[in-house]
């Protein structure tokens, strides 16, 4: 048993790879190279919105190296505009969007030309001397301005700027707020984020005319999902395009779409039969990749004198930028912003509602948590207005309003969520002691006095992970959602298993491998892994929505399942014993008699090279491939508490962070190594949307901080040590237990940040509802709130 | 992210280097490269010839004699901090110097180049107004010296023609006794400042003798609080002076409007640093 524990599920083994990748030894698109490589720089839109009158590139194919300059015109011959209206969701609205500029550019930054070189330099060399002719056309910008009854269309197809609107909940909440003891209401205001990855977006495509077959190399976390929107765009069989996505630098959701400018690179090679590189620089990064999170909000809540939420009515205006991102589109962060509203809690009456506009920015998408950070913000706060107007600790208060589960008989809360038991009690427990909450409360009501103002901030989420084709399939996406494992046993009696699923830098995979030796009893070193290639894995997703271990981990295990009783079977033939009797350990077969002589390698060989020594005469398969999507449940709920322990210096307005403590309850633990600190990961993403990151456009549509000095990201220096403790309760939905873990770090963060700062800020009256809360933000409600004494 | 095409030369004396910065019409010299070669890469500066002095032997001296510390043009910022001797004559510079952006940084940039480059937010240029540095420039015609206290003019804008390169840095040793006053507000450590503070005082038989305060980053260019010393010169430091000459500093100031803070707001701020860098700084006087 001890042996098992420490190589199997729970074991805290160093993730397989890391040396590799930490000694500069991965293999990134960049490192791809291919003969007769050209290199694209894109000639990129300069107005937040422009109608295009013509593109003088004489000038660009005189430089040195410059092989073509390739316009939108040209590319639409071949390549369809994405378009991206998902059947499922009524009324949502975004206008086709083509891999180059055919005639309306929407924002600043959108790819207008192609140049072609021999080298990156030459191409960039030649794109500075590409001359645009534009009309330049009125932007919107700002979700006010979008709002506005007057406001000029972001895309002239459309005459107004509403991209969805939808509604959870009742129609009207009215009766639950008539005759409550309290009624506390707030604003809120989310900057808008990108996701910032090490390794920029970078895609190598490869058009062989002879084969007309496409290879596709890309930093991306879903390759079967581009390997279908590749050949939808270019009119290909899907089976004559493979893609390949080798290691991967960071991806946090923002390489989850296809982006135009990727789609032009495949089209470029597509059109001049030439592998072509294009990789995205930082500036690039800032003003083209997918934007996250921003949105305002306003919500009231209901308590009765005792601190029972009576009632939540919100509405939450979401920034969607100019297209919606291909194929999922922008709607689900702001679908799951307000449909996460109060999710941790029993709410009496439920009211969302949810509105995305379209701006003259770049592209709002997928970053770690989607909406669910925005949701635990908002519910957060709102708890915490609610327990200082009811006079009761907000402890206390979250505790009394814990969902423990789906009532009795009902299938869905009012806001349409289908949750599992949740633990947020033993969570919230576990974390009062390990951060010492009492000590904590009497030590900040001595410094208050002395005016040092401190603040403990709490936020409870409940995260939906594991997102499977319950959700997908009736939005009308036809994105793979299921995850799958492919397990050879090798005739030298090691273990191959390809997967579905993607690793960006998770170790998801390492912890896959790990999952895999524990059942059969090996070490980890004996299970080679195959993964992000669609020429070589089963078909399925990859990587988003916390799902790694939860789907392919299961899927793993089933795998693992299914070779494992072959094996006994014919190991049970051999030995003239029950397949029951039977058990792997260290890689060996144990019968009733203790060690039998038979292990991995010897089954193996026997099956792959003397089949006839069965005593049967069958051998069972050495591949197995099992595939898994959860079938009950649309998604696996996760739920935990974190807290933050925080001091404002009212006279700077900084935030520096004391203490940082969460407990998640992720189910079934394979390796705490990785879960802690996919955990840290994601709270210190959190905390970097709470005090640092925001992309800030001027009026105009002009991004103006995109260089990594301006656009502020956390770094380790400010970091606060992040204790982390579980408690597990194993999903009923899988026979392995685990539910996801890599975005609750950020669902959580960025609440609990927000929280302990209006904590802190009691005393000065002042509170700050524009995030993320700068020194400035804060010293201006500070000095607001001293004005109006 | 490629540089525009730019001619290159590896410089092996400095009088090789001059002559190629009198002879090209745009040159520029490359020491650390911290802030040149992103401003290449970005395309932001494209010069027809870049001047390597990295190679040229004996420019990264720091010498203390007759009072004076001086800094050859390719002394590292980490090789500044490093020095004992520096730190003996300079308490300010080495309280800064932890301060300018991160050791990856500081292993290559130069404190001639943040000086001779002029950001208004670098704590170099800062440090070396307060403490009455003189700047020596060179050219093929010879040299000559201009105090830092003079040197810089704006944004980027110093008294360096196009043709002359910092030789060298030359800073007072600070009198026994001297106290070094220095403290920024940046959003993470290591960033540029969005304001800051550097200076030294001087205590003669318990009344401040000598008092220099610079304040940076909300201004152009570093700006030398004289007024506030004026209040300082002959008091003796108690608390009730630190928050008076605080708020002299808040109101002598002059931030630049920026979409993060209002001038009242950085005034507030400064008054709140001064105050509590000014306090330390008496205190270690009173020791």
């Amino acid at each position: 048993m001890t042996e098992l524990a420490n190589s199997g599920i729970g074991a805290p083994l160093p993730r397989e790879g890391a040396r590799r990748l930490a000694e500069g030894r991965g293999r990134y698109v960049d490192d791809i190279t291919l003969p007769g490589l050209l290199h694209i720089a894109f000639v990129r839109a300069p107005f937040a919105h422009g109608r295009l009158l013509g593109i003088e590139t004489d000038d660009a194919l005189e430089v040195p190296g410059v092989v073509a300059v390739i316009d939108g015109r040209r590319l639409a011959e071949i390549c369809a505009p994405f378009d991206t209206n998902p059947p499922g969701v009524p009324g949502h609205a975004s206008a086709p969007q083509p891999p180059l500029v055919v005639d309306e550019s929407c924002f600043q930054g959108e790819a207008v030309a192609a140049v072609v070189a021999e080298s990156r330099a030459a191409a960039e060399d030649g794109a500075e001397l590409v001359f645009l002719d534009w009309d330049e056309l009125p932007a919107v910008c700002s979700i006010e301005d979008a709002q506005a009854e007057d406001a000029a269309p972001v895309h002239t197809r459309f005459s107004d700027n509403l991209s969805l609107r939808h509604r959870f909940g009742a129609e009207d909440v009215s009766e639950a707020f008539h005759g409550a003891a309290h009624v506390v209401e707030a604003d809120f205001s989310f900057g808008r984020q990108t996701g910032v990855t090490l390794e920029p977006r970078g895609i190598v495509a490869h058009w062989d005319p002879r084969t007309e077959e496409l290879e596709v190399w890309q930093s991306h976390q879903v390759p079967w999902q581009m390997r279908e929107v590749y050949a939808r765009q270019l009119g290909l069989s899907p089976q004559s395009v493979r893609v390949t996505a080798p290691d991967v630098g960071g991806a946090f959701g923002l390489k989850l779409h296809a982006y135009a400018d990727e789609l032009a690179a495949v089209a470029v090679s597509r059109l001049l039969g030439r592998p072509v590189k294009y990789i995205v620089d930082r500036l690039e990064s800032f003003t083209a990749d997918a934007h996250a999170r921003e949105a305002r909000a306003s919500c009231r809540m209901a308590v009765d004198a005792e601190g029972h939420i009576l009632g939540i009515d919100a509405v939450v205006d979401a920034g969607f930028g100019a297209y919606a991102m291909h194929p999922r589109g922008s709607f689900g962060e702001a679908m799951q912003a307000a449909q996460m509203i109060g999710a941790p809690y029993r709410v009496g009456a439920f009211r969302a509602e949810v509105r995305g506009w379209r701006q003259n920015k770049a592209p709002s998408g997928a970053y770690r948590g989607v909406g669910q950070p925005i949701a635990c913000a908002i519910t957060e706060e709102m708890i915490d207005l609610a327990s200082r107007a009811a006079d009761i600790d907000p402890a206390e208060m979250r505790r009394i309003n814990y969902r423990r589960t789906l009532d009795e008989g009902t299938r869905a809360t009012q806001a349409g969520l289908v949750v599992e038991e949740l633990s947020l009690d033993a969570c919230l427990d576990k974390l009062l002691e390990a951060m010492d909450y009492t000590a904590l409360r009497s030590e900040q009501a001595a410094l208050r006095a002395k005016g040092i103002y401190r603040g403990i901030g709490l936020a409870s989420f409940v995260e939906l992970t594991g997102v499977g084709a319950g959700l997908y399939g009736p939005l009308g996406l036809t994105v793979a959602a299921n995850e799958a494992c492919r397990l050879t046993l090798q005739p030298d009696g090691s273990l191959t298993c390809a997967t579905s699923v993607t690793d960006q830098g998770q170790g998801t995979l390492s912890a896959i491998a790990q999952l895999i030796a524990g059942e059969f009893g090996i070490a980890p070193e004996g299970v080679r892994m195959v993964a992000g290639d669609t020429g070589r894995t089963p078909y399925g997703g990859g990587a988003w929505a916390s799902r790694g271990m939860a789907l392919g981990g299961e899927a793993a295990k089933r795998a693992c399942a299914r070779l494992r009783d072959g094996l006994l079977e014919l190991a049970a033939g051999i030995l003239q014993c029950e397949p029951e009797a039977l058990r792997f350990e260290q890689g060996e077969i144990i019968g009733p008699k203790g060690a039998s002589g038979l292990d991995l390698a010897e089954l193996a060989a026997l099956c792959h090279y003397r089949p006839y020594d069965s005593p049967t005469g069958q051998v069972p398969p050495m591949t197995v491939e099992e595939s898994f999507v959860p079938a009950a449940l649309p998604y696996i709920a996760s739920n935990g508490v974190h807290a933050v322990h925080l001091e404002v210096d009212p006279e700077l307005g900084t935030v520096d962070l004391l203490g940082y403590w969460v407990v998640d309850d992720c189910g079934t633990v394979v390796n705490p190594l990785l879960v802690d600190e996919q955990l840290r990961g994601g709270i210190v993403q959190g905390i970097g949307a709470a005090l640092y990151e925001e992309c800030l456009y001027s009026e105009d549509g002009q991004f103006t901080n995109g260089t990594l000095a301006d656009y502020v990201v956390p770094m380790a220096g400010e970091m606060p040590d992040i204790f982390v403790e579980h408690v597990s309760t194993p999903t009923r939905a899988t026979g392995l237990g685990a539910r996801g873990v890599g975005e609750a770090g950020t669902v959580g963060g960025l609440g609990a940040v927000r929280t302990a700062l209006g904590d802190a800020l009691v005393p000065t009256g002042a509170r700050v509802s524009q995030q993320p809360f700068t020194p400035g933000r804060v010293l201006a409600a500070i000095m607001a709130a001293e004005d109006a004494e | 992210m490629k540089s525009p095409d730019f001619s290159y030369v590896r410089a092996t004396s400095l009088d090789e280097a001059l002559a190629m910065l009198a002879d090209s019409e745009d040159a520029v010299i490359l020491a650390g490269g911290q802030s040149l070669v992103a401003a290449l890469n970005l395309r932001l500066q494209a010069p027809e010839l870049v001047i390597d002095i990295n190679h040229i032997p004996g420019l990264d001296r720091i010498e203390l004699a007759e009072g004076k510390l001086r800094i050859g043009p390719l002394v590292r910022h980490a090789q500044l901090m490093a020095s004992a001797e520096a730190a003996r004559a300079l308490p300010l510079i080495a309280q800064a110097l932890p301060h300018v952006a991160h050791p990856a940084i500081r292993n290559r940039g130069t404190t001639c180049g943040s000086l001779a480059y002029g950001d208004p937010a670098a704590e170099m240029p800062a440090c070396a107004v307060a403490l009455d540095a003189t700047l020596v420039l060179a050219s093929r015609d010879g040299t000559r010296e201009v105090p830092a206290r003079d040197f810089y003019d704006g944004l980027y804008e110093t008294r360096r023609a196009p043709h002359e390169m910092l030789i060298e840095a030359r800073f007072p040793a600070a009198p026994e006794g001297a106290r070094a006053m220095f403290a920024e507000l940046a959003v993470r450590r290591g960033d540029f400042a969005s304001l800051g503070l550097a200076g030294q005082l001087h205590l003669d038989a318990g009344a401040i003798a000598a008092f220099d305060l610079v304040a940076f980053a909300s201004e152009p260019a570093p700006h030398l609080l004289t007024g506030v010393a004026e209040l300082a010169l002959g008091q003796r430091p108690d608390a009730r002076l630190a928050a008076d000459l605080a708020q002299a500093v808040a109101e002598a100031v002059d931030p630049l409007e920026s979409p993060l803070a209002t001038p009242a707001m950085r005034r507030r701020q400064y008054r709140a640093l001064a105050e509590r860098c000014l306090r330390d700084a008496m205190e270690l006087a009173d020791a």
